[in-house]
C-alpha cells in the first residue's frame, strides 16, 4: 500500500492545486510534495537492507493480457524514489521567486510528473513500466514548452518526438519478450520476463539489446543520440531542466540496470563493448564541449551529458563496483544539478543573463551565495569528502576492472570536470564587477531553504554514503547474479 | 436484428418530425431513437441467429461491431447542434433520416450472411454519404466532392459486385459460410491451388472494400471528400464507415476466405504497409487540420488491417476497442474543429487550417483540453485509449511468425513515430503559438458530449479492461 500511496499522493495532489487559484497553487503544491518527502522518508526507514521487493502491490489491470498493476521496492529502486520524493519538493521551493501565469497548471504538471516518475522506478510489470516511462513525457513536455524561453516550441518538439521514437522501439522489444514467456497466457511481471529471457538466444538478444538500446541511451542521452539536450536544458524554464536532468535522466540508467543487464546478458557481453566506448567518448566529447560554453545552463546541460556518460560506463562494466557507483551518482548528481540550475536562475533574476562574459565580481556582496555554490561545484568536481566523489571514485574503479583503458580515459573526467567547473565559477563569482553584477544582493531566505539542504546533502552525502550504499548493495548482487 | 427495422422506421418518423414546426424537438428525438435501437441491439446478446432467409447472421462480435457504430453515430448527432438556422440547412429532418439510414446500411455491413446483404448495405452506406457529402449546397468544394465520391465509389462498388459474381460462379454459393466450405474443399482437392475465376473475385470484391475503408492505392478520393464535405459528416464518414468497412472486410476474409490466406495475405501486407507509409507521412505535409485528419483516417485504416491480418484469437476484441478508441477521439477532434473553424470564419468560408487554433487555450481551455486529449489518443501516448489500441494492435502483429510480418510491425512503430509529429501540430497551435480566439460559448449537450469522450478517453487509457473485457 505505501508504495500504492507514493503514486497516488501526488496526483490527488496536483488534482488539489489544478482547483486553486493563483498563489496558492505553490504554497498548496510544496505542501504535498514535503508530505510525499515524508512518505519517502518513511519507506527509507522502513526498507530491509536484503534483495527482496518490498512494500509490493499488485492488482489486475488488464486480465485477459495477464497485465497486472504490480509495483514494489527493491534496493535500487529505492534509491530512485528516494530522489524523486527529496528532489521535486525543493523543485518546488526553487521557483518560489517566479510568478507564472497559469500557475496551478504548472504545479500540478510538476506533481503529475512526479507520480509518474515514481511509478517508473517501482514498476514490477514491463507494461506498467513502459505505461509511466511514456506518461511522464508529457507533463516535462509541457512544462517545457508553455513555460519555457523563446526557442522552446522547436526544441521541445524535437525533444518529445526524439525520445518518443526510442521509446517505440522499447515496446516493441517489451511486446516481444511478452511474446515469449512461458504458456499460452503470456505474463508480463518482471520474473517472468526475466525466466523467458533465459531462453532467448544471442541472435534474439542482441536484436532486443539494439531495441532498449536506442531507447535508454536517447534518454539519458549517450553519445550520438544527444543531440535534443542541451537545447532543451536551455530552454526549459529551470524547474523544467531540474525535472530533465536531475530526475527524469535517470529513468534511463535505471531502465539499463533493470532491463539491459539481466535480461540480454549475452548480448551485452558481446555488445557492451561499443556501448561503454560510445559513454566514454560522451565523458570527453561532452566535457571538452562544455569549457568551451559562454552560457552558464548550457555549460551545466553539457556536464550533465559527461556525467551520464560514466555512469552508463559504470553500469555496462558489470561488476558491483559499477553499478553501484552508478547508483550512488544518480542521487548525487540528482542533488548537486538541481543545486547548480538553482543558482544559474538566481544570477539570471538578479542580473538577466547567464553569460559569464558578462558577470564576475558577485562573490563580492554575497558571502553566502558563494559558499554554497561552492559546495555544490566541488560535489559536481568530485572532491573528496562530497557526494560525487563516492560515485565517481565507484564508477571509475569499475570500470577500470573491466577495461584498464576505458578507466584510464574516463578518468579525465575528473580533470576536465574541474576545468569547466572552476572556470565556471571563476568567470560568474570572481574578478571584477562588471555592469549587470554591480549591487548584486545576496541570497533571500526562500533561496536559502533550497540550497542549505541541497549543501548539506552534498557533505552528507559524501561522508556517509554507506546510508544508501548498504541498502543497494543485496540488490545489485542479486542483479550480477541473474547476469552472469 | 430488429434494431435495422427499428432504425428504418425511426429514420421516416424523423422525416415527419420535420413537418412539425419545431426544430428543437429533432436533436433530443435522435438521440433518444439511437440510444432505443443500442438497447435493442443487445437483445440477441449470446444467441447466434439468422435473420430474413439467412441473409444476415448476428453473433456476438456483430452486435460489438454494431454498438461501436452506434455509439459513434450517437456522439456525431449529439455534436450536429441541429444543424444551425441559417437557409443553407433548412431541413435538418432529413439529414437525421439519411445519418439514420445510413447507419442501417452500416449495421447491415458488419452483420451480412449473404454477399448480396453486404452490397446492398454497402450502397445504402454509400449512397446515404453522397447525399450527405453534397449536401453543402452553395460550396463548390462540397459539390465537387460529392460528384468525385459518387463517381469513385459506384465505380469501386461496381468491381466489388463483379468479385461478388465471379466468387459466386466458383463456388456456388453467396452465403459466406457456404463459401468458406467450398473454399475448403477446394483446397483440400487441388492443394491450394484455386481457379482463376475465384482469386479474381477474392481480389476485386477486396479491392471494393478496401476502397470504402480508403486503404492506399485506394485512397485518392479521401482527402478531397473529405475536405469538402461539411465537418460533421466527415467525421461520421472517418468513424462509421471506416468501422463498418473494416468489420465487413474482417468478417469476409475470416468467414468465407481464410483458407486463401495464401493467396491474400501477402498483397494485403503490402497494401497495409503502403497505407501507413502514405497516410501518415502526407499528413506531415498539410496545412488544414481537416486535411490532416482525413489523412490520418487512412494511417488508422492501416493500423486496423493490420490486426484484420494478424489472425490470432484476440483480433475481435483488438479491432473492437481500436476503432472504439479511434472514434471517439475523431469524433472529439472535429467537434473542437467545427466550433474553432465556425469561430474564425474567413470571408464567410470555416477557417479549417492549423492557424484557426492559435491561442485557443488562452479563453477556451476546455477545448484546448479536449483537442489535447484526442490529439494524444490518436498519436497513441499512454493515459490515452489509443496507446492502448496500438498496444493490443502490436501484440497481434507480433504472434503472427512470418518474417514479412516483422516488416510490417517496423514499418507500423517507424510511421507511429511519424504520427506524433503532426499530432502535435494542433496541440501546439492551441498552447503555444500566439492568436486570439474569442471565447466559444457551447451549448450543454455539444459541451456534455466532449466531456463524456474526453473522459472515456482518458478512463480506457487507464482501464482498458473495462471495454476489452465486454468485447
Amino acid at each position: 500500500m505505501l508504495t500504492i500511496s507514493l503514486i497516488l499522493l501526488p496526483i490527488i495532489a496536483g488534482l488539489i492545486t489544478l482547483t486553486t487559484k493563483g498563489e496558492n497553487a505553490k504554497t498548496i503544491a510544496s505542501i504535498f510534495a514535503f508530505a510525499e518527502m515524508i512518505l519517502g522518508a518513511y519507506v527509507y526507514y522502513s526498507f530491509a537492507p536484503n534483495a527482496s521487493t518490498q512494500f509490493a502491490a499488485s492488482y489486475d489491470w488488464i486480465h485477459s493480457a495477464g497485465i497486472k498493476f504490480s509495483v514494489g521496492i527493491d534496493g535500487i529502486s529505492l534509491i530512485l524514489v528516494c530522489l524523486t520524493t527529496l528532489m521535486v519538493p525543493f523543485i518546488i521551493l526553487s521557483t518560489f521567486k517566479n510568478n507564472y501565469k497559469n500557475a496551478p497548471t504548472f504545479y500540478a504538471l510538476i506533481l503529475f510528473m512526479q507520480a509518474a516518475l515514481i511509478g517508473v522506478f517501482t514498476a514490477r510489470d514491463i507494461f506498467l513500466f513502459y505505461f509511466f516511462f511514456e506518461v511522464a513525457l508529457i507533463p516535462v513536455y509541457f512544462i517545457a514548452a508553455i513555460w519555457g524561453g523563446d526557442d522552446r516550441i522547436k526544441v521541445t518538439f524535437k525533444f518529445f518526438i526524439y525520445t518518443i521514437f526510442g521509446s517505440l522501439f522499447m515496446l516493441l522489444a517489451l511486446v516481444y519478450l511478452y511474446m515469449q514467456t512461458a504458456g499460452i497466457a503470456h505474463k508480463s511481471d518482471f520474473e517472468s520476463i526475466y525466466a523467458a529471457a533465459k531462453t532467448l538466444n544471442i541472435t534474439q538478444q542482441s536484436y532486443i539489446f539494439g531495441a532498449f538500446f536506442i531507447a535508454f541511451s536517447i534518454k539519458m542521452p549517450l553519445f550520438p543520440f544527444h543531440t535534443w539536450q542541451p537545447d532543451t536544458y536551455v530552454e526549459s524554464p529551470t524547474a523544467g531542466t531540474m525535472l530533465l536532468a536531475g530526475i527524469m535522466l535517470k529513468m534511463g540508467t535505471y531502465g539499463l540496470i533493470r532491463f539491459v543487464l539481466p535480461i540480454v546478458p549475452l548480448a551485452v557481453d558481446k555488445y557492451g563493448m561499443i556501448a561503454v566506448i560510445l559513454s566514454v567518448i560522451g565523458i570527453v566529447y561532452g566535457s571538452i564541449i562544455a569549457i568551451q560554453q559562454k552560457d552558464m545552463k548550457r555549460l551545466i546541460a553539457y556536464s550533465s551529458f559527461a556525467h551520464v556518460g560514466l555512469m552508463a560506463a559504470g553500469i555496462f562494466s558489470r561488476n558491483i563496483d559499477g553499478i553501484q557507483g552508478s547508483l550512488i551518482q544518480m542521487l548525487a548528481h540528482g542533488i548537486n544539478v538541481v543545486g547548480l540550475f538553482f543558482i544559474v536562475e538566481i544570477i539570471q533574476q538578479r542580473t538577466k543573463s547567464r553569460e559569464l562574459a558578462r558577470l564576475g565580481g558577485i562573490t563580492q556582496t554575497t558571502p553566502n551565495l558563494t559558499v554554497y555554490f561552492i559546495i555544490l561545484m566541488l560535489g559536481s568536481v568530485a572532491l573528496p569528502l562530497t557526494n560525487g566523489f563516492v560515485g565517481e571514485f565507484l564508477l571509475l574503479k569499475g570500470v577500470y576492472q573491466y577495461n584498464a583503458w576505458a578507466g584510464a580515459i574516463a578518468g579525465l573526467t575528473i580533470i576536465l570536470g574541474a576545468i569547466y567547473m572552476l572556470r565556471m565559477v571563476q568567470k560568474s563569482m570572481f574578478g571584477i564587477t562588471s555592469k549587470i553584477t554591480d549591487g548584486f544582493s545576496d541570497l533571500t531566505l526562500s533561496e536559502k531553504v533550497v540550497l542549505f539542504p541541497l549543501s548539506f546533502m552534498v557533505i552528507w552525502l559524501g561522508i556517509a554514503p554507506n546510508m544508501f550504499l548498504k541498502l543497494t548493495e543485496p540488490a545489485v548482487i542479486q542483479l550480477l547474479s541473474i547476469v552472469k | 436484428m430488429n434494431a435495422i427495422i427499428a432504425l428504418s422506421l425511426f429514420g421516416i418518423s424523423s422525416l415527419f418530425l420535420g413537418f412539425l414546426n419545431n426544430r428543437k424537438i429533432l436533436l433530443p428525438a435522435t438521440l433518444i431513437f439511437i440510444l432505443f435501437v443500442l438497447g435493442l441491439n443487445f437483445a440477441d446478446w449470446n444467441h447466434e441467429y439468422l435473420w430474413f432467409n439467412s441473409m444476415l447472421r448476428t453473433n456476438n462480435l456483430s452486435i460489438n461491431f454494431t454498438t461501436v457504430i452506434l455509439i459513434s453515430t450517437l456522439l456525431v448527432v449529439a455534436i450536429s447542434r441541429g444543424f444551425g438556422d441559417d437557409e443553407e440547412h433548412s431541413h435538418p429532418a432529413e439529414y437525421y433520416a439519411i445519418l439514420m439510414f445510413s447507419v442501417v446500411g452500416a449495421i447491415m455491413m458488419v452483420t451480412y450472411e449473404n454477399l448480396i446483404m453486404l452490397f446492398v448495405g454497402l450502397e445504402i452506406l454509400s449512397v446515404s454519404m453522397y447525399v450527405l457529402t453534397g449536401s453543402d449546397k452553395r460550396n463548390l468544394r462540397s459539390n465537387e466532392a460529392a460528384l468525385k465520391y459518387f463517381l469513385m465509389g459506384s465505380f469501386a462498388t461496381g468491381i466489388l459486385l463483379f468479385g461478388v459474381a465471379l466468387v459466386y460462379g466458383s463456388t456456388g454459393s453467396f452465403d459466406i459460410h457456404g463459401i468458406g466450405l467450398a473454399v475448403k474443399d477446394a483446397k483440400s482437392q487441388m492443394g491450394g491451388v484455386y481457379g482463376p475465376i475465384l482469386t479474381a473475385g477474392v481480389i476485386m470484391m477486396l479491392v471494393g472494400l478496401l476502397f470504402k475503408i480508403s486503404a492506399a492505392p485506394f485512397h485518392f478520393w479521401t482527402p478531397d471528400v473529405y475536405d469538402g464535405a461539411p465537418s460533421l459528416f466527415t467525421a461520421f464518414m472517418s468513424t462509421v464507415v471506416k468501422t463498418a468497412g473494416v468489420a465487413a472486410t474482417y468478417r469476409l476474409l475470416s468467414t468465407a476466405f481464410p483458407d486463401m490466406y495464401g493467396t491474400w495475405g501477402n498483397p494485403m501486407i503490402y497494401i497495409t504497409a503502403i497505407t501507413l507509409i502514405i497516410g501518415n507521412i502526407t499528413a506531415v505535409y498539410q496545412q488544414s487540420f481537416k486535411r490532416m485528419l482525413a489523412y490520418s483516417s487512412i494511417s488508422h485504416a492501416g493500423y486496423l488491417l493490420i490486426t484484420v491480418l494478424a489472425k490470432r484469437p484476440e483480433t475481435n476484441s483488438s479491432i473492437l476497442f481500436y476503432s472504439l478508441a479511434y472514434s471517439i477521439a475523431t469524433i472529439s477532434a472535429f467537434a473542437v474543429l467545427i466550433v474553432v473553424s465556425e469561430a474564425k470564419s474567413k470571408a464567410g468560408k470555416p477557417d479549417e487550417s492549423f492557424d484557426a487554433l492559435n491561442g485557443l487555450s488562452k479563453n477556451n481551455p476546455f477545448l484546448s483540453f479536449v483537442l489535447t486529449i484526442s490529439m494524444l489518443s490518436l498519436a497513441g501516448i499512454p493515459l490515452t485509449a489509443g496507446f492502448f489500441g496500438k498496444f493490443f494492435i502490436f501484440t497481434d502483429a507480433f504472434s503472427n511468425p512470418s518474417g514479412i510480418f516483422k516488416g510490417l510491425l517496423i514499418v507500423a512503430v517507424l510511421m507511429s513515430a511519424v504520427g506524433i509529429y503532426y499530432y502535435f501540430k494542433p496541440i501546439i497551435a492551441a498552447y503555444m503559438r500566439n492568436g486570439d480566439t474569442e471565447k466559444i460559448e457551447l451549448s450543454p449537450i455539444f459541451k456534455y458530449t466532449l466531456i463524456l469522450t474526453t473522459a472515456l478517453t482518458i478512463i480506457l487509457g487507464i482501464f482498458p479492461d473495462l471495454v476489452k473485457n465486454l468485447f
